[in-house]
């Protein structure tokens, strides 16, 4: 949790927040839960960048992530993709929702993962030996890194500064924080992995909204045809409208 | 406690390249066939329907058309003084599970083997002698020649409508074609797949500096075909969703839609799908099959009584159901005897990555699976095995396969891995990177080799099938003249800067590196060193026959299928004319 949270109520559905705060508030960043304790409110104070129409936004709705774990995701996906001049960051994109909606799926159960023991830790080269899924993978990881953060900045990570996360993120890269539970690199790397994967996904996974990152890189989509264009289009520039799944149903 | 079924005359385990064909093919016979299949059901429509089949997620990072690792998996460990550990999630390599296996979301590269391919022992010491053989090595020839399977190489060829160019002619050497290929009775059925910039580029590069390029064999249709049973194979649209991904065009051939269905017109055939065989049961003097056990998807346990059994599954579970139905001598490390689970090989993927001027475009979308430009220069036995110190070789090329983002999203060396600047290094890089990468071949060595785990049993109870796998010095040196090579190549193309990667790491297990392992249930004259004899048949157990890469004695530098579907298509004509006749032993001891 962040301390400047300490004085909002201790509980609060979600219409009671819209209606205390209007809607143009609750602008795509709020990790808001129905029976939200104190430190889901944490969110609002990281420094997403609004979207240009917030009021028409619809307030992100999470199925798996708790109010301290929104407001983590939200802060970890707009720290390694922040909106610049070439684009849109992860956080608008809706990376948070497809990391929640990962993590609630059977992937994120591990539903097709071998987790029966024993559990030995093995070479790097014999892969992933954790008795975790990858969503008890994720909760680990945020209870143990926040915990640290506490000791350290008395905030959780979506109350640090935007220069704060990034030195965060990066000694987690170069492995200079160890948690207690989850090994760091694996932690570092699943969450690197989720976001990459929520920003250039197609859109009905929930990130990468209005196909904000293929047309950013120039991806012509998932519905094109090449037959009569690979030939014509020899090292020059193709420009279309990048059509997504749904675009197409 | 298994509920026995009425007996039928053949069962067939795995229901991919291997087994589909053999379907097919004893369809006219007549005979009462079911095959079982471990994974679902799968139809072009409703299975692989766009847009939902171009899903990047799903196919590529979530693995739909994957092996269940909850159900069952293997263990891994680099070398016999290590514990080897279950593979908890997929990586290195990606077995197909459902009907068609594999074969609806291959790539499509469809090669012959070379006359070496097949005679690498007698070949390599015809030239050089023994002494050229490290000690460690089980080099093998295949108990067949080329000439021999060159008929069901090219009935293949025909049937997945494969495009091309020859190169050798029945011996005439046709320039654009692979001149270094063993001859063909006929050309490719197909035309070649239109190039990509890069590949125009690679081609051009690799004729500068002297070599001999030619168009990948690609069983991604150039035009509208119609194979010699009758079916129809669509245009490739190039959409770049291909590997790993079922083709809603039927253009890349896939058994789902060409030898299965007419599998059915045997009204005595029948798959069981989402059906996991546990066993192959023998008799009480373990030299006869007598049915397999299997699980329903609700789990009940059946027992099919059957005359003949064939093992069609993919090279893990060839080796497992072998090992733990106990067909064959195992093999022990130990001791070096036996024979199930000997001659385990992998294939080497390295290269270069290399990174061309601004306003390059190589627009990478644009793809198939087998799309792409190559060279033999340096695989087969091209390369002076004696001057380079290794035996073996690799096929050197550039293609485009896809652009889908997830996985392809490359930056320049020193670039940010995230937060600000990243993006524009994406962009700046996406259209001008392409590669020149080297498939290399990978010799069987006493060291590496796959048995039963002692201690991880899958979800059914059954023992785990432990693979113990290193590189060894005779790749790491063909790895490493092949990463020149293609430093060089990519270089002529014109690139600004080439990555190459290099270091002489263990394998891991960890990522994605290829789908082509081979060896377990070698095919051979001598019962010392081989599992099955020349027609694929047990040596020990001769009403049960394996078929698929299982039986390589080692790996090429290049793609397994087409010698897998060749196999297939040998061994069917075996039952059909000689087993089936009289059901015996065909090879004496």
């Amino acid at each position: 949790m962040s301390e400047q949270n300490n004085d909002e109520p201790k509980t609060v559905n979600r219409r009671a927040w819209l209606k205390l705060f209007g809607a143009g508030a609750a602008s795509g960043v709020l990790p808001l839960s129905g029976a939200a304790a104190e430190d889901s409110m944490s969110g609002m104070h990281h420094a997403a960048p609004k979207p240009a129409s917030a009021a028409d936004e619809p307030v992100p709705v999470y199925a798996f992530l708790n109010g301290d774990e929104a407001a983590f995701v939200e802060a970890l996906v707009d720290t390694f993709i922040p909106a610049d001049e070439v684009g849109p960051g992860a956080l608008e994109l809706g990376v948070a929702v497809f990391i929640d909606r990962q993590l609630n799926s059977g992937y994120g159960r591990g539903d097709r993962m071998y987790l029966q023991g024993p559990f030995i830790e093995g070479t790097p080269e014999q892969g992933y030996q954790l008795r975790m899924t990858p969503s008890e993978l994720v909760r680990n990881g945020i209870l143990d890194l926040n915990a640290y953060l506490r000791g350290k900045y008395k905030r959780t990570f979506d109350g640090l500064t935007e220069e704060d996360r990034i030195a965060v993120l990066t000694q987690l890269e170069k492995g200079e924080i160890e948690l207690p539970t989850v090994p760091t690199a694996i932690f570092f790397y699943l969450m690197y992995e989720l976001t990459m994967q929520g920003f250039f996904a197609d859109p009905l996974h929930g990130g990468n909204k209005g196909k904000a990152s293929w047309k950013m890189i120039g991806f012509p989509g998932i519905g094109e045809m090449y037959a009569d264009k690979i030939e014509a289009y020899r090292n020059k520039k193709y420009m279309s409208e990048p059509m997504s799944i749904q675009d197409l149903l | 406690m298994a509920t026995k079924l009425k007996p039928v005359d053949i069962a067939i385990v795995g229901l991919g390249w291997a087994g589909g064909i053999v379907a097919k093919e004893l369809a006219a016979t007549g005979l009462k066939i079911v095959a079982f299949e471990r994974g679902g059901p799968r139809a072009t429509n409703p299975d692989f329907m766009a847009p939902q089949v171009h899903d990047e997620l799903r196919y590529w990072r979530r693995h739909e058309l994957i092996q269940n690792l909850r159900k069952e998996t293997l263990t891994f460990r680099n070398d016999p003084s290590q514990l080897a550990l279950p593979m908890r999630q997929l990586g290195s390599f990606l077995p197909g599970e459902g009907v068609g296996g594999a074969g609806t979301h291959w790539s499509g590269l469809h090669w012959r083997w070379t006359e070496w391919e097949h005679k690498m022992y007698s070949g390599t010491v015809a030239k050089h002698g023994r002494g050229i053989i490290p000690a460690e090595m089980n080099l093998q020839d295949w108990p067949v020649d080329y000439h021999e399977l060159e008929p069901y190489y090219d009935k293949f060829e025909k049937v997945c409508g494969t495009s091309g160019k020859a190169g050798n002619l029945q011996g005439r050497k046709i320039d654009g074609g692979n001149i270094f290929e063993a001859p063909r009775a006929n050309e490719f059925p197909n035309p070649p797949l239109t190039q990509s910039h890069n590949m125009v580029l690679f081609e051009q590069a690799a004729r500068n500096l002297g070599y001999h390029p030619f168009p990948v064999p690609a069983s991604n249709a150039s035009r509208p075909y119609v194979n010699p049973d009758g079916i129809a194979i669509g245009q490739c649209h190039y959409c770049g969703f291909c590997t790993a991904y079922g083709c809603e065009a039927n253009a890349k051939a896939s058994p789902h839609f060409t030898v299965i269905p007419l599998a059915y017109k045997n009204p005595n055939f029948e798959a069981r799908t989402n059906s996991y065989v546990m066993k192959v049961n023998l008799d009480s003097r373990r030299k006869r099959a007598v049915s397999v056990t299997y699980l329903d998807a609700g789990g009940r346990e059946f027992e099919q009584p059957a005359d003949l059994v064939i093992l069609a599954a993919y090279v893990f579970g060839n080796v497992h159901l072998m090992l733990h139905s106990q067909i064959g001598k195992p093999y022990d490390f130990k001791r070096n005897t036996g024979v199930v689970g000997r001659n385990y090989a992998y294939q080497s993927m390295g290269g270069v990555a290399a990174l061309f001027p601004k306003d390059t475009y190589f627009n990478p979308f644009m793809g198939s699976g087998a799309l792409g430009t190559w060279i033999d220069d340096f695989n087969s036995d091209n390369p002076d095995f004696a001057k380079l110190g290794f035996i073996g070789g690799g096929g050197i090329s550039s293609g485009s396969n896809s652009g889908a983002p997830i996985s392809r999203h490359p930056t320049a060396p020193g670039s940010p891995r995230w937060g600000k600047g990243w993006k524009k290094a994406v962009v700046e890089t996406y259209h001008r990177m392409t590669t020149v990468g080297n498939q290399g071949s990978v010799m069987s060595y006493r060291q590496n080799y796959l048995d039963l785990d002692p201690t991880y049993t899958d979800s059914f109870g059954r023992p785990m099938l432990r693979l113990t796998f290193d590189w060894q010095e005779n790749e790491f040196r063909q790895m490493e003249f092949a990463a020149d090579i293609c430093a060089n190549i990519a270089k002529e193309m014109g690139a600004e800067q080439v990555l190459s990667r290099r270091g002489r790491g263990r394998y891991s297990i960890v990522p994605y590196q290829t789908t082509h392992n081979t060896g377990g249930t070698v095919f051979g004259d001598d019962p010392r060193t081989s599992a099955l004899n020349k027609y694929l048949q047990s040596w020990d157990v001769s009403n049960v026959f394996v078929v698929g890469s299982s039986a390589f004695p080692q790996n090429a530098g290049r793609n397994p299928t087409g010698p897998v579907g060749a196999l297939a298509y040998r061994l069917a004509d075996t039952l059909k004319d000689r087993y089936l006749k009289r059901p015996e032993r065909l090879v004496s001891v």
